[in-house]
């Protein structure tokens, strides 16, 4: 609880996610502006003026990328940032105010492309496609790749403070079925993920749930809810360096920066199999630079860049040729990179508009019982 | 009435210039954007991005489901407590501020404010460290407790058991704390500006009459206040029932007030015509509060 934790309560960009919300109305402003005002730029040899708006997440990017770019294919590169994927979506539903390179997770892959807002990528313009990792070529979300390079990916998973626990919480139940931890455990407030988390563990798909499903999650969530201190907005790290819980469903990634501030934090992915995401860089339909925005994709892809943006920002990279170049004890991070028994027990959530107002309805029944 | 703007009916030409440029932008920039938002909730969702205007009812049949109107009705009650509570703390404060003296009013009145100058997540988050676990409440009354343990092994007895933090964050005592907190200056501005424009002498008469500290603040004071009074109760209990940002970061599981139900409809469930349906309904149920008070206000002018 001293001062340095609170600084870093916003330094990363999933942690942002909640506190950025308030301050998305000034960010809403600048996206507008990105596109306009500039006296014309040198027309670049693909015909293009020599520039490019980038639309991404917070603390999202290698400290001189940006700059890197500049240096090597002369384009000034304008970055502006977004706190959520519904901020993303909000903003790109009324048209395209002029971003050429933007950052959605998976579902919204599917989403955005359902809704007619993503240009297919030429891949001959992406040579570095490449360097991907060959489970990460073809991926459920966007079949053959037609509209999106994945930039990170994550898994969610248990983090605990190890002097705090009895043995690994290697299952869910510890969160979702148990009194062991009674007011000492933290989940996630997403609806969509939730559902999915605890079909995972009574043995289902987390694309497979159904309505009897949905009814008998909804029965153990509500009876599970007197030992759960808090619905966290994505903020359990935090909640965990603090003391404030000793056991919280969070991501990997931020799992991993928190165990770098202190080690008596751990992370594990239950052995029931969990939910995988992952960002991806994509095209949306209108963007004024289309052809600088393979380049910089491309570049995004580079293996020397990619190194230099997973030194910065420590998430598990699917880029082979950048993870090559990273030094071992980012490699053999067991929680950046979980054993592969576990990770082929893990899925995606497939975007479904069917089901995803019906999470909801039945997260605000568990909240209100 | 012929004096100047004195009566707009006089004045026609003038009046039109000066109002036409707040009328147009209440119109473009307020009236234009809720009717879309109310037109949205007779709709249903036509696709990720597309909703489809068909003048259904089901959205509002949803949004008055037991489940939400519960909800509704949990909100109102924390908003009503909240509001209850900074009247009780604001009307000393509004006090203390009109009777100080007045080179100092100034500075009292720049501590309410100030609170105003830092952005509200901020205030939160500064709130959430005082109030954590191990937050410095904690570590204040922790530090009380060993002292007094440490008194009792002097006398001789039994040292007090170990310190157990207390659970101050994560519940809805967090929530209406928080929500004090934040609305607190709402309150006291509006009855600082009613009492200050009181007639002291009043007050001075009242106690000269023989009436006592109390019966003078009760029958006195309070009346002459009313109207701050009526107009801080509306200004805090409103934003206080559309409070989102405070139950979500310092409430526990069953915090949730009905404009994070809100929020969620347009965000995560991506279901805006029924959010649009919530959101109405709360500005339906305003209307009729105001209806109401301002049929009270008519008859009692009509009976005086």
């Amino acid at each position: 609880m001293d001062f340095k934790t609170f600084l870093h309560a916003g330094s990363n960009r999933r942690a942002m996610l909640k506190g950025m919300g308030v301050a998305a109305v000034g960010f809403s402003l600048t996206g507008a502006l990105a596109g306009c005002g500039e006296k014309d730029a040198a027309k670049l040899a693909n015909g293009e003026e020599a520039k490019l708006n980038f639309y991404n997440w917070d603390t999202y990017i290698g400290e001189t990328t940006l700059e890197d770019y500049m240096d090597k294919a002369g384009v000034d590169v304008n970055m502006t940032l977004f706190a959520s994927n519904d901020e993303l979506f909000a903003k790109l539903r009324a048209g395209n105010q002029g971003y050429d390179v933007i950052v959605p997770s998976n579902d919204f892959v599917e989403r955005m492309a359902a809704a007619d807002m993503l240009t297919e990528l030429d891949k001959a313009q992406i040579p570095n496609f490449k360097n991907v990792a060959p489970d990460y070529q073809d991926v459920p979300y966007d079949p053959a790749r037609k509209f999106s390079m994945p930039y990170t990916w994550l898994a969610l998973g248990i983090g605990y403070r190890k002097s705090k626990v009895k043995s690994v919480p290697d299952s869910w139940k510890v969160l979702f079925d148990s009194d062991e931890y009674k007011g000492r455990i933290a989940v996630l407030s997403e609806a969509g993920d939730m559902f999915r988390l605890y079909g995972k563990y009574i043995g289902k798909s987390v694309n497979g749930l159904t309505d009897a499903d949905l009814k008998t999650i909804e029965a153990m969530m509500i009876k599970q809810k007197p030992n759960i201190k808090s619905f966290h907005e994505d903020n359990g790290q935090d909640l965990l360096l603090k003391g404030e819980v000793d056991v919280v469903l969070e991501y990997n990634g931020d799992i991993a920066q928190a165990m770098v501030e202190d080690p008596d934090i751990g992370f594990v992915i239950p052995k029931e199999g969990s939910q995988l995401n992952s960002d991806n860089l994509c095209i949306p339909k209108g963007a004024p630079h289309p052809k600088n925005a393979h380049a910089f994709i491309n570049y995004l892809l580079d293996a020397e860049a990619g190194k230099k943006i997973t030194e910065t920002i420590l998430y598990p990279t699917p880029n082979d040729a950048a993870k090559a170049l990273m030094p071992a004890e980012y490699k053999n991070n067991a929680v950046i990179f979980p054993p592969a028994d576990i990770l082929a027990k893990c899925e995606y959530a497939k975007f479904n508009p069917e089901l995803q107002p019906k999470y909801e309805e039945a997260f605000t029944r568990v909240r209100a019982a | 009435m012929t004096g100047p703007l004195q009566d707009w009916k006089g004045q026609r030409r003038p009046f039109a210039a000066i109002a036409s440029l707040p009328v147009f932008w209440l119109a473009l920039f307020f009236v234009a954007p809720m009717t879309i938002v109310w037109l949205y909730s007779f709709g249903q969702n036509a696709g990720p991005a597309d909703i489809d205007i068909s003048g259904t009812l089901d959205n509002y049949k949803r949004a008055t489901e037991w489940l939400y109107l519960s909800i509704f009705l949990k909100s109102l009650a924390v908003a009503a407590l909240t509001t209850l509570i900074c009247l009780i703390v604001g009307f000393p404060i509004a006090m203390a501020i009109t009777f100080a003296a007045p080179r100092w009013r100034p500075w009292l009145l720049l501590g309410i404010m100030l609170p105003f100058w830092t952005n509200l997540l901020i205030r939160t988050y500064a709130l959430m460290a005082l109030m954590g676990t191990n937050g410095y409440m904690n570590k204040g009354l922790g530090g009380l407790w060993e002292g007094a343990s440490w008194l009792r092994t002097l006398v001789g007895m039994q040292p007090l058991e170990a310190w157990t933090p207390v659970q101050l964050l994560y519940n809805n005592f967090a929530v209406v704390l928080g929500l004090v907190y934040v609305h607190l200056p709402f309150m006291v501005l509006p009855l600082y500006s009613a009492l200050d424009r009181m007639d002291k002498s009043l007050i001075e008469a009242s106690l000269d009459l023989g009436a006592g500290h109390f019966k003078t603040f009760m029958k006195i004071v309070v009346p002459l206040a009313a109207p701050g009074i009526v107009a801080g109760v509306m200004i805090t209990l409103i934003p206080a029932l559309g409070a989102y940002l405070t139950p979500d970061l310092m409430g526990g599981t069953e915090s949730q007030m009905i404009a994070n139900v809100i929020e969620r409809q347009f965000k995560r469930a991506n279901d805006w015509p029924f959010g649009a349906a919530l959101s109405f309904l709360l500005i339906y149920a305003m209307f009729i509060l105001i209806a109401l008070q301002s049929m009270r206000t008519n008859k009692s002018m009509e009976r005086g």
